[in-house]
């Protein structure tokens, strides 16, 4: 394996603190210089019932989970069968549980790994106010080679407020678990690394996204809450509050959208952020803040559907409505973020976009990266600022046009508040004037110029990430967008390891779609793999639609919640290569 | 802001557009564009700073009609435009209007939480009791017997919407019910109800002569109501389920609740801050 990485669960019911685990787990691999990625998956109890925390630890940035997990940590093992699918494991994998909760699933035996038992209740008992998963921890920190004074200091830092006593109980039960594991089976250790050299951050998806759209000058959110979206929203509420900015808890989805187009309307760069079911309602309104011309961002985090589907898992399902949904010819831009670091520049870029265009924008990131957190380099600083083309001051004996036809679509808005430029911005096709007209002529006027601000927009490199893109004629490529990015990036990266040559194309700018520039990103490519997270391939089709693609192109598309390990795309550039 | 110097005068016709309504002739919302003209120029607010929102309908046409800032959005969505404008920007003055199926059926959860939250805007229904800009179909406070339409010939047999009491129930700040017969009293009340602080609702008696002919009736039937305002909403709201519908031209309840108004503060926090948490 190329990626020098150790992956394990860590499992257990609600009760047992597995996330809390895994965080602290996540920062103290932070602190002994390593990179991280924590998924989370738990039942749909509201409190309690079973949940697991998946963690990948690597020496160099990673984006993707690994085929398989070196180890499996059951603190208990309520439902953890539930999880057999979402946890591949394998001969030379390990399965630890606590001989006091008897046996481990079947359910998760298929893969025949070895087992082994750590009496982490009976240890903790030992101890004062010691818990069954500190002990894990101090088993897991051995076993994966990580430093125990890295855990110290994170584990001072939680517990300062509870005192001196807390610590010291939790680092006792850690110790305890460090000194048990020497019975335990070996497992792959990572290797220490010196101190981080570059600044290092640790955010989640969902956080990123909040801080791209302050970082583009949000400053107006709307929102319902909705699995898996309301992290954004609890995470801007109290930070939006810091910059000068508000946030309105609204009645329902119709709400949140009207509002933030009103805000739009009044001057101020406005979002909001929700999933499926709410992207749903508000398609209508989002037609009108592409008719009347508002700029907006809504986030999409995308869950399994239809309908309400399984709302805390991930699926890349959301596609065709995001890009079609909307009724009449609405143009619109959808973009997508690849990663938990990207969904901070993609947002931050969503704004800009919607500002500059004054159109609105979907976001479409999902579960898988929004609830997962990472241990990122630090994001680089980037220019997207939203700014919008404002009419400020009437001019002598002209009546302002509010929907005036230019050259590039995009016509000077006037603010409320501005004097002599009054009009009223409809949802009702209109003239140049924003008056109301069932007129051909005005029709046709007003939709070439929406369309054209879209397309003669000039965005960049920005559309999709290109990654090895010195592969020559007759090679391969992968062609995703999203959360499958991840598990792309790797297999591309082991294929080429071993001496192939492919390229990878993460499409971020979804809509409006760009033919020139995915000719130029295929150019000598004979063969290509569409990989997406959808029980139809919704994004194959669309390229198809839309695209000059490779005479052999094949479709790896499976519905969620299951994410593809990179081993699965290496197999098919594999197939071909060979 | 206002200097000691006198406020700008302004006459009705400062805020009307050219453009022609699509109305029917005798249609009563002529007189409620009338009124609201009037009140604007009574409060002498510059165009500039005032907004009238709507949704869909026949009255949801009055934006174009004015010469203020205007939103004609989608139908039943009017009130959710109106909140996040004015609580994006509080300095203006906000109006929304529309009719009985925009605000009471399509837009009804709308209108329950724009109650509740009261933000400071003024919300005029004008009531026709139909769907007119669909020729004709009953709306949520049509009689439950009327059987003017194709599409529920035996009558709808549900009893209609009290937009009043619901609104008082909600939280409502400021209730008026008045007549489109009386623009000069619409006027008086619609500024009443933009200086009050917090969400205030106008219920406007404003017949349909084309799908309603009998409701030309109403300019007779109508009378001026024989209580003064309270401060008390049960009180108002027993008075309002106990009478005909047709006492109009009052202010019926003023209440002191503050307006929701999130502040936009000024902190002395940075973006680089919100970043620093992430940092290790």
């Amino acid at each position: 394996m190329t990626v020098q990485s150790v992956s394990l669960v860590i499992a257990g019911s609600g009760g047992a603190g597995v996330v809390t685990a895994g965080s602290l787990l996540l920062e103290a691999a932070a602190n002994a210089g390593w990179y991280a990625l924590m998924s989370r998956s738990s039942g749909p109890q509201i409190r309690g019932g079973e949940a697991a925390a998946m963690l990948r630890f690597a020496t160099e940035p990673i984006m993707s989970h690994d085929d398989s997990f070196h180890l499996l940590m059951a603190i208990d093992w309520e439902n953890i069968g539930r999880f057999s699918a979402e946890i591949p494991l394998i001969a030379t994998s390990l399965i630890v549980g606590d001989p006091a909760h008897g046996p481990a699933p079947a359910a998760l035996l298929g893969g025949k790994p070895r087992e082994a038992a750590l009496a982490m209740t009976a240890i903790a008992e030992k101890i004062e106010s010691g818990r069954p998963n500190m002990v894990a921890l101090g088993a897991i920190a051995a076993l994966i080679g990580l430093p125990p004074e890295a855990m110290q200091a994170v584990v001072e830092q939680h517990l300062k407020r509870k005192g001196q006593a807390a610590i010291d109980a939790s680092m006792a039960a850690f110790h305890a678990g460090v000194t048990a594991a020497a019975d335990l089976p070996a497992t792959p250790k990572l290797p220490a690394v010196a101190a981080a050299s570059e600044p290092r951050w640790s955010i989640t998806g969902n956080e990123a996204t909040g801080l791209g759209v302050i970082r583009g000058g949000v400053r107006f959110v709307a929102a319902y809450p909705i699995t898996p979206a309301t992290e954004v929203l609890e995470w801007l509420a109290p930070s939006l509050a810091k910059v000068g900015g508000v946030l309105v808890q609204a009645e329902d989805e119709l709400a949140s959208i009207n509002q933030i187009i009103g805000a739009s309307y009044g001057g101020v760069p406005a979002m909001t952020a929700t999933s499926g079911p709410g992207l749903s309602l508000m398609i209508e309104s989002l037609g009108l803040a592409v008719a009347a011309e508002v700029p907006l961002v809504v986030v999409d985090v995308m869950r399994v559907g239809p309908s309400t589907g399984i709302a805390t898992k991930s699926e890349q399902s959301d596609l065709n409505i995001a890009v079609y949904g909307l009724h009449g010819d609405a143009p619109h831009i959808v973009v997508a973020a690849n990663s938990v670091a990207d969904c901070l520049f993609t947002t931050q870029w969503a704004v800009h976009l919607a500002e500059a265009m004054q159109t609105p924008t979907l976001v479409l990131t999902d579960q898988a990266m929004g609830q997962a957190r990472a241990i990122v380099p630090r994001p680089a600083e980037l220019a997207f600022i939203g700014q919008r083309l404002t009419a400020t001051a009437a001019v002598e004996g002209e009546r302002y046009k509010r929907y005036a036809v230019t050259a590039s679509g995009v016509s000077p808005m006037a603010i409320p508040g501005t004097a002599g430029l009054t009009h009223t911005a409809d949802g009702l096709e209109h003239n140049e004037f924003g008056t109301p007209s069932s007129q051909a002529s005005d029709h046709q006027a007003q939709m070439d110029k929406r369309s054209r601000k879209l397309t003669q927009f000039n965005y960049g490199d920005h559309w999709a990430e290109i990654i090895d893109a010195d592969a020559g004629p007759g090679d391969l490529a992968i062609i995703t967008w999203g959360s499958s990015t991840g598990p792309a990036r790797e297999a591309l990266r082991r294929f080429s390891d071993a001496g192939g040559k492919a390229r990878l194309i993460s499409v971020r700018l979804i809509a409006p779609v760009q033919p020139e520039k995915m000719a130029a990103a295929l150019a000598g490519i004979t063969r290509a793999v569409v990989v997406e997270q959808s029980h139809s391939g919704q994004f194959y089709r669309m390229l198809r639609a839309f695209y000059d693609l490779p005479k052999d192109t094949r479709s790896l598309h499976q519905a969620g919640p299951l994410a593809f390990g990179p081993g699965r795309i290496l197999e098919q550039l594999n197939a071909w290569s060979s | 802001m206002e200097s000691c110097a006198q406020k700008k005068k302004y006459a009705a016709k400062d805020y009307k557009s050219d453009l022609k309504p699509i109305w029917c002739p005798g249609c009563g919302d002529y007189t409620v564009l009338n009124a609201i003209t009037r009140a604007l120029a009574e409060l002498a607010l510059p165009p500039e700073e005032v907004a009238v929102v709507s949704g869909i309908g026949c009255s949801s046409r009055i934006p174009a009609y004015t010469s203020v800032y205007g939103f004609h959005g989608v139908h039943g969505r009017a009130l959710p435009v109106a909140t996040g404008l004015k609580l994006a920007r509080p300095d203006l003055t906000v109006l929304v209007t529309g009719g009985d199926g925009d605000g009471f059926s399509i837009g009804g959860n709308h209108f329950l939480h724009a109650c509740r939250r009261n933000v400071d805007l003024t919300y005029i229904v004008m009531d026709n009791q139909v769907y007119g800009m669909t020729k004709g179909q009953a709306s949520p406070t049509t009689a439950p017997d009327w059987e003017g339409s194709k599409l529920t010939p035996e009558g709808t047999g549900i009893n209609p919407f009290q937009p009043l009491v619901v609104g008082l129930a909600s939280g409502a700040n400021f209730v008026a019910r008045v007549s489109s017969s009386d623009p000069v009293n619409m006027a008086q009340i619609i500024v009443e109800a933009i200086r009050h602080p917090g969400f205030s609702l106008v219920q406007v008696l404003s017949p349909c002569v084309t799908f309603r002919p009998e409701q030309a009736e109403w300019r007779d039937i109508v009378r001026t109501a024989v209580v003064d305002v309270t401060d008390d909403a049960a009180r108002a709201a027993r008075r309002l389920m106990t009478d005909d519908g047709f006492n109009v031209g009052k202010v019926l309840y003023k209440g002191s609740r503050p307006p929701f108004r999130p502040e936009f503060e000024n902190t002395s926090g940075s973006v680089a801050e919100l970043e620093a948490r992430f940092a290790l």
